[in-house]
């Protein structure tokens, strides 16, 4: 009866309307990218409450319509759906353009975080923002271990650098919200400036076959990207409190970000964080604390078809380095490394003192896209980064305690643009240039010799990279990329030093001023790369996939590789680099077998990184200056082979319960010595157990064992020396590897809903559960003290 | 749409003006501060007589070239000396003494002397505010018997002076960072 009704009221509605009505509207669907024409798209007249559909050719007809402005909304399956209001006058035309790619959706996510992948045929994974936000007071290296194959190589804990499949450093790219950062990573001491709060979502590429974003990350990229901006009049943001007992550390976020339908939207987000000096099972880390404060400014206006960004970062972080890890000279190495207990512990402090590093990264960036049809979209954008490094260490005179060791200022200039032609759903192509130049200045008055150089670098890069859709199936990927790089250089050697490695020699034409015992030099450099990468992706079945891929990179020589020269305090040891290094070439094949069962889900993946004329630091004799006798450690070159495997497997016992297990273990060889390579992450197994109720307020827990076993393979670079108060020689001992060790966790979390668009997540987070006491063989300060004890942090977070 | 436009123009008036501001001034040489290229120990006979030096001096800092040590000639045996410490950087010019730097922070740094084949002792002169030694100034006594063997000076900075035996000059549980240490191969006769 109701339906009757109803009919009826329509019917009525319609025939008051259409009484001095009579235009029409005729209309035509296409695909954005192609212009094919769309059937069975809906057509919703909203001011008349109307529906209609396309025929087979994409056509569609309104009759009995009122000249004057009406509204309508198109949608189709697997379509953006659109809305647009539309003018009739009579009999009216009007073609109405698609969205027709669900993955190109991306742009305008209108809700939801389905996050697309970022290549079709490589080694990806991508953490989302809830994992990111557990971490929230942490770093981005700790966030990262997340993922299998991924490790860090740590100074301490507040400095983790990110190793993807045993490589890292320059060998690794960090694309923050489109920019690759440029902040000196070429130092182990010198972790990436991200502040995690800004991250949305994470993507880890391993290898190189992202050719996009550089040509020479042969180790691999990681992609941070801001959260989706969602396209509504809105007003949403949240506040993240967190509280350590370890460390005594607390920190805070906070996001707000304000959207408008049409497409303009503003977000300001802040966040600081402030410990003390951690502490082990058994004592106090004297001199561990930190202090960071970020905030960062987005803004702009996005639509499907065009849109532009500005977005202002600002990373200010200071960070105490083991007050026990300044040593003056071998003997004190000795010491450090047969004391069980560092040398120096003090009572709980929050105070940071040297050694000490503050470092304050800014990036500026704009960006401007807009799609053409049956064509594809362009994108331009240009960044500033600007990179403020201070390093402070112990001065024998208190008064110079302000006064930094290294005082580096990095300014990188990026312009790039970006063609992407997908008219044709098949064939995809993407094509970019950049150029781009780069100053560092080492400032002087540090009165200390410049750990590197001034220089000014330029940058020219082109690649074009094809992707193939040859069925639902099978994916193809090429890849090509040319990149062109000069430095150009002024650096200041000892005479000494100048002739005992032979400059004197092979470089005597770049000297252009000789001050006696200095020598200022001009070296300049060139390198031209040429990167591949190709790839296929092949969907068995709907359980199993495979995906192969091979990819070819250069990578030329970062400064510390060229130029260092000079006392390293931490390593005791004088590391010097090598004018005559030339770039290192990677060729990589890996394989990922992936399977998907109801319960289970399998992920393997295997490689093999061979590298040619790979850039490594070794131990190569002892020099003895007035402090004593010290290492020399020299870059050099040789044949290396990485290869490994990572497995990422889930099952799902029940709605409630599941057990995952994440392991990766992988060899490196020197080729040329036959040799172990050093620093080679050791054989690592992390089984969880997970239980979630949606019923108990959204209660989940997860418990985490974590096995790191003893790295047997490793180099020995051992060395005897003298040490004149005892009056006799040792054997120092810098290649044993720590113990097996294992860790539990446990990470429990439950949400209350406190209004319909207000919730309140509340974690509580424990971090080596048993407090054991261990060392961490890629921790650079093994040899002085132990790893973290437990830690227990609770977690508030506020989402409005 | 405008706003894109005075966006783009905004973003290119940045990089030209950016790209063409880069100077070609050399960078000014450093002269490295934290080192003591020099250290001269100065003996003087308690009961008068000839003078002894020891010297060591590394005039490329943490260069590759090796200090050059000196003793002008050998101790008497069973002979007090008075001996003084003189510490310079001479990659500064004038030469820059060390020693005013640790006369004004000597509860920082202490020095500690050592002979093997027991061919000497030592006792400290001066002290800082606590009391403790510092070690500027002090005092060799030699062996009864002839003999060789090595004098051995070390600078510790930020010792722990409290720990046992470091202030009779033990550095077994000094700690600290070495600064400088310097071995004198001697004889006694």
């Amino acid at each position: 009866m109701k339906y009757y009704v109803m009919i009826l009221c329509f019917l009525f509605f319609n025939i008051t309307q259409s009484q001095n009505c009579n235009s029409s509207l005729y209309g035509e669907i296409h695909d954005f990218h192609d212009g094919t024409t769309i059937s069975n798209a809906t057509i919703f007249i909203e001011n008349l409450n109307k529906y209609t559909t396309s025929d087979i050719d994409g056509k569609f007809s309104v009759s009995n319509l009122c000249d004057g402005q009406i509204t309508i909304v198109v949608s189709h399956l697997s379509c953006e759906t659109k809305r647009l209001d539309i003018l009739i006058k009579g009999e009216t035309f009007h073609t109405i353009n698609l969205e027709h790619h669900i993955e190109e959706l991306n742009e305008v996510e209108v809700k939801g975080n389905a996050n697309s992948k970022l290549t079709k045929t490589a080694q990806e994974t991508l953490l989302k923002t809830e994992t990111i936000e557990r971490y929230s007071s942490l770093n981005l290296g700790d966030a990262l271990k997340q993922v299998s194959g991924v490790s860090s190589i740590n100074t301490g804990s507040s400095i983790v650098k990110p190793v993807i499949n045993g490589l890292h450093s320059s060998r690794i790219i960090v694309m923050t919200n489109g920019v690759r950062l440029q902040d000196q990573d070429w130092g182990i001491e010198h972790a990436p400036n991200i502040d995690l709060n800004t991250a949305g979502s994470i993507t880890v590429l391993k290898g190189a076959n992202a050719l996009a974003y550089g040509g020479d990350a042969i180790g691999g990229v990681i992609v941070i990207e801001p959260s989706k901006i969602r396209l509504n009049d809105s007003l949403y943001g949240k506040t993240i409190i967190s509280g350590h007992t370890n460390g005594k550390g607390y920190s805070l976020n906070s996001s707000l970000i304000k959207t408008y339908q049409k497409g303009w939207y503003l977000g300001a987000q802040a966040s600081m964080k402030r410990f003390g000096d951690f502490e082990t099972p058994d004592y106090n880390l004297t001199n561990t604390g930190l202090n960071s404060k970020g905030f960062s400014i987005n803004g702009g206006y996005k639509t499907f078809e065009q849109g532009f960004n500005v977005n202002y970062s600002y990373l200010d972080s200071e960070i105490a380095i083991l007050r026990a890890s300044h040593i003056g000279n071998i003997e004190d190495l000795v010491n450090a490394i047969n004391s069980p207990q560092p040398i120096v512990i003090n009572d709980f402090s929050y105070d940071i003192d040297a050694p000490k590093q503050e470092v304050t990264h800014q990036i500026l960036k704009t960006s401007f896209y807009k799609r053409f049809k049956n064509f594809g979209r362009f994108e331009i954008q240009y960044d500033f980064q600007n990179n403020q490094r201070y390093e402070y260490d112990v001065r024998r005179d208190s008064d110079d305690k302000d006064k930094p060791a290294v005082d580096l200022t990095l300014k990188t200039h990026t312009l790039k643009t970006n063609l992407k032609l997908d008219a044709k759903s098949n064939f995809t192509y993407n094509l970019g240039i950049n150029a781009g130049y780069q100053n560092n200045f080492a400032d002087s008055s540090t009165g200390i010799r410049r750990l590197i150089p001034d220089y000014d670098k330029y940058d020219l890069g082109a690649f074009i990279i094809s992707n193939y859709r040859i069925n639902n199936d099978v994916h193809l990927d090429f890849g090509i990329r040319y990149d062109f790089n000069q430095i150009d250089a002024k650096k200041y050697y000892l005479t000494s030093r100048w002739e005992e490695r032979g400059y004197d020699v092979d470089f005597n034409d770049i000297v252009i001023e000789d001050l006696g015992t200095q020598l200022l030099t001009n070296p300049k450099y060139e390198y031209h790369n040429i990167s591949a990468s190709t790839g296929v992706s092949y969907k068995i079945n709907d359980k199993n996939s495979l995906i192969f891929n091979y990819g070819l990179s250069n990578r030329a020589p970062n400064p510390s590789e060229l130029f260092s020269d000079g006392l390293h305090h931490s390593a005791a040891r004088i590391e010097l680099g090598d004018l005559r290094i030339q770039k290192e070439t990677s060729n990589r094949v890996s394989g990922t077998y992936n399977y998907k069962n109801k319960g289970l889900s399998l992920n393997f993946e295997a490689f093999y990184n061979h590298i040619n004329d790979y850039i490594f630091i070794e131990p190569t004799g002892t020099e003895y200056t007035n402090r004593g006798a010290f290492p020399v450690w020299s870059y050099k070159q040789t044949n290396a082979a990485l290869y490994g495997i990572d497995l990422t497997a889930n099952y799902d016992f029940s709605k409630q319960w599941f057990f995952k297990n994440k392991s990766s273990y992988i060899k490196g060889n020197d080729l040329s010595e036959n040799e172990d390579l050093i620093d080679i992450p050791s054989l690592k197994t992390v089984n969880i157990l997970g239980y979630s109720n949606e019923k108990w307020l959204h209660f989940n827990t997860e418990l985490q064992s974590e096995l790191v076993f003893r790295q047997n393979e490793y180099p020995d670079n051992n060395f005897e020396v003298y040490i004149p108060t005892t009056d006799e020689m040792v054997e120092v001992d810098i290649s044993t590897t720590p113990s097996t060790y294992h860790l539990l966790h446990l990470q429990s979390n439950i949400t209350l809903d406190l209004s319909e668009k207000t919730d309140l997540n509340i974690g509580v987070n424990i971090t080596n559960i048993m407090n054991t006491s261990y060392r961490e063989n890629l921790n650079r300060l093994r040899y002085f003290a132990d790893d973290l004890g437990r830690n227990i942090m609770l977690q508030l977070k506020l989402n409005y | 749409m405008k706003t894109l436009k005075n966006t783009l123009f905004i973003l290119l008036a940045t990089v030209v003006f950016s790209a063409c501001s880069s100077d070609d001034d050399n960078p000014t040489p450093v002269n490295e501060e934290e080192v003591i290229t020099t250290l001269t120990a100065t003996l003087t006979p308690a009961a008068g007589g000839t003078t002894i030096t020891l010297k060591t001096q590394d005039l490329d800092g943490d260069g590759p070239n090796v200090p050059v040590v000196t003793v002008s000639s050998p101790l008497a045996i069973n002979t007090t000396y008075n001996g003084s410490l003189e510490l310079l950087n001479e990659t500064e010019s004038p030469a820059e003494s060390i020693n005013e730097e640790i006369e004004e922070e000597d509860d920082e740094h202490q020095f500690f002397y050592q002979a093997t084949n027991a061919i000497a002792s030592f006792s400290y002169l001066d002290f800082d505010g606590d009391s403790n030694p510092v070690g500027l100034e002090f005092t060799v006594t030699t062996a009864a018997t002839a003999g060789s063997g090595n004098i051995i000076i070390t600078l510790r900075h930020e010792p722990s002076k409290d720990a046992s035996g470091v202030s009779d000059g033990d550095i077994t549980n000094a700690g600290g960072e070495t600064d400088i240490q310097a071995v004198f191969p001697v004889t006694i006769q």
